[in-house]
């Protein structure tokens, strides 16, 4: 019936199944959506869309279904069927019911759409427009596509209107990340033991226990399950990176926020690692940690993930001496050096803001990306990063 | 439309101001028997929804408010074998009956009624990934059966389900495929007027309207980690009727302001744009054109 809706939605990405769909038609079966456009728009966005970033996708699509009235809207089956139901009729006189048989059905449909395409407003009362309140013959047809408010008293806004006003812009998943998207996408970073203080009861144990000790009670406690992922993060900061620093931050403030992981620690670099990483952002001396001595510090269960464009020249990361920064320089490769990080952790993943489609015209990048598994700095990558630190293995390169 | 069907028919309690769209969707809910989903901000009113539900339907309400450490199974039944061991120590009830030991949970009790009722999940999203999916069965033939003694619970009467969730973990597709679902909007000022004045009756207008103008402001600060909600709000404006502040205090400085930041951050944010003497609005026009239509 409406299935132009429904196709629209799942081209827009909204995920339709015939089970809400049936909902849907179920729902209409019992009237509930009354004989208002805007209900009918409620309805169908609480039996079709389940979450409220899909709500501005819906929004475009049911606008662009029921807007425009010259197309060929497979609406008027409805709309007649509902006039010729003699129930709806009960608001009008004998003699505005006399007049509507006397129309002939198919000049019932025609003015129908004429009327809608005169009129450009909401109308209340009166006896020509459609709308509440009034006597004209066409108000009262269940769903019609102009947005002309059709409710009862105290709803003052079109259902078009409404839609119009694209409230729910800023829920939408594909244009920023947010936090609680992120923290969402990382929850399932997570590897369960048991581990901690013994305080739950076994109560295997417990009855084993009580039937050795001849039916004397003896209690026995075990460590409760928790989560026992701990993340290294390093990051690039500066540069070309400078653009990226809200995401980055906040994926920084959902890692943090993640009280769920058993430890979490971040150090930053500068377009890519040599020998010193740092503790903090600003990259000082004072703060910075060997390469060499992290590797000490964190064993391999750490699961590490590395966040920079590894858009740089091929000296930086090939070269000896290649630091750009001349104070800082050694001997030692780049290169060499995401090896060693790569050999010493069990999984390391490389989160990448640039836009995939940028990546193999970065000759470095192509590079990196042959060591890590790389993955686009958005919800979606940072999910599929994630089963990568603690899914099913995958070999390195086939990843992204 | 069938009696029974009109007889179940939610438009919102002199407690609680719904909007068009919630009260169509819990109608919806109502009229399908399916669960409803209501997401939203906290402090839109999620859970009181509910109670306002449950209330204006004369329906009893059972709470299930969901903890992380919450199993889906504990809403069902549970089965207290310490009690029983120490039963069989100790002596006390029948031990061999092994359904003196069985303690039905929220859903269970639910079923159980003779009359339909509203059964509340509270912040779903709480618990571990997999507990609604946990719940499915359950929630959709609306029976269950108690392993331990073969018995089976039977729903009477299906009771209406809402389930509130703060969006802090994904919802399985499976799970969210049965329900109807519901976002709470953060109520416009129009509407905001109406909730105040069912919490505090008879404000004058124009100290009503400096209120909001300044809590529209402050939440269109994005310097602030934690926007002031509804709930907030009211409180603060009970702050203000209490301490009895006068209209032109309140054009300088925003006085109570814990009432409305929870948290330090933020309060520094706040203070520090004092401190650079900036000014508050006091009309709805320097709010800019979302709030002037």
């Amino acid at each position: 019936m409406f299935s132009t809706l429904f196709y629209g939605l799942r081209d827009e990405g909204v995920p339709v199944a015939m089970q809400e769909w049936m909902t849907l038609m179920d729902a209409l079966g019992k009237g509930l959506h009354g004989s208002s456009l805007l209900r009918f728009y409620y309805l169908s966005r609480a039996c079709l869309v389940k979450s409220e970033t899909y709500y501005d996708a819906f929004d475009r699509v049911f606008a662009r279904v029921f807007h425009d009235i010259e197309g060929s809207l497979p609406i008027e089956e409805e709309v007649l069927e509902w006039l010729r139901n003699p129930e709806n009729h009960q608001q009008l006189s004998p003699e505005q019911l006399a007049e509507l048989e006397r129309l002939s059905q198919d000049e019932l449909m025609r003015k129908f759409f004429e009327t809608l395409a005169e009129q450009d407003e909401r109308h209340d009362g009166g006896g020509k427009w459609i709308g509440t309140g009034g006597h004209s013959p066409y108000g009262h047809g269940g769903v019609h596509p102009t947005g002309v408010r059709v409710g009862g008293p105290g709803k003052n806004r079109s259902a078009m209107k409404v839609i119009g006003e694209r409230k729910f812009k800023d829920y939408r998943t594909d244009q920023a990340l947010d936090v609680r998207q992120i923290r969402v996408a990382l929850k399932r970073l997570r590897h369960v033991t048991r581990h901690g203080v013994e305080t739950e009861l076994d109560l295997d144990e417990t009855i084993d226990e009580t039937c050795r000790n001849a039916g004397e009670i003896e209690f026995v406690f075990r460590a409760p399950k928790r989560n026992n992922l701990r993340v290294l993060l390093l990051m690039d900061v500066g540069g070309t990176m400078d653009p990226y620093f809200e995401p980055v931050s906040q994926l920084l403030t959902a890692l943090y926020e993640e009280r769920g992981l058993r430890a979490f620690e971040a150090y930053y670099f500068h377009n890519t690692i040599y020998d010193c990483v740092y503790k903090n952002a600003t990259l000082r001396p004072d703060a910075a940690v060997n390469t060499a001595d992290l590797l000490r510090y964190y064993n391999e269960h750490w699961k590490v993930i590395v966040v920079g464009d590894a858009a740089m020249h091929p000296a930086e990361l090939l070269e000896p001496y290649g630091n750009i920064n001349p104070s800082m320089t050694s001997e030692t490769t780049s290169i060499t050096w995401l090896h060693k990080i790569h050999e010493h952790f069990d999984r390391t993943v490389w989160l990448n803001p640039d836009e995939r489609r940028f990546w193999e015209h970065s000759y470095t990048a192509r590079m990196v990306k042959k060591l890590f598994p790389m993955y686009h700095l958005s919800v979606e990558g940072i999910g599929d990063a994630v089963n990568g630190l603690v899914g099913a293995r995958v070999s390195t390169g086939e990843a992204a | 439309m069938s009696a029974k069907e009109e007889f179940y028919k939610f438009t919102g309690t002199q407690g609680y101001i719904a909007s068009e769209s919630l009260v169509d969707a819990v109608n919806c809910a109502l009229a399908l028997e399916r669960p409803l989903l209501v997401k939203g901000e906290p402090g839109t009113g999620k859970t009181l929804l509910a109670r306002h539900v449950s209330e204006s339907l004369e329906m009893f309400m059972e709470q299930w408010h969901i903890k992380s450490t919450s199993k889906a199974a504990d809403g069902l039944y549970v089965y207290d074998t310490v009690q029983r061991l120490n039963d069989s120590r100790f002596g006390g009830s029948d031990v061999s009956n092994i359904s003196n030991y069985i303690k039905l949970g929220p859903v269970g009790r639910v079923f159980s009624a003779d009359k339909r009722q509203v059964l509340l999940i509270d912040e779903v999203d709480k618990a571990d990934v997999e507990f609604p999916n946990d719940l499915l069965r359950e929630l959709d033939e609306m029976r269950f059966t108690i392993t331990e003694t073969s018995a089976e619970v039977v729903a009477k009467e299906r009771p209406f389900v809402i389930i509130t969730s703060n969006n802090e973990k994904e919802l399985p597709d499976a799970f969210l495929r049965r329900c109807i679902f519901h976002f709470i909007e953060f109520p416009e000022p129009q509407m905001m007027k109406k909730i105040i004045d069912v919490h505090h009756p008879n404000l004058d207008t124009t100290l009503l309207d400096q209120v909001l103008i300044k809590f529209y402001w402050l939440r269109e600060q994005n310097e602030l980690r934690k926007k002031p909600s509804t709930s907030e709000l009211i409180d603060w404006i009970a702050a203000l009727l209490r301490g009895g502040i006068a209209l032109d205090q309140l054009e300088e400085h925003i006085p109570f302001m814990g009432a409305l930041l929870k948290n330090e951050q933020d309060t520094e944010a706040l203070a520090s744009y004092d401190d650079r003497s900036g000014r508050y609005p006091s009309n709805w026009a320097d709010l800019g054109p979302r709030y002037n239509q």
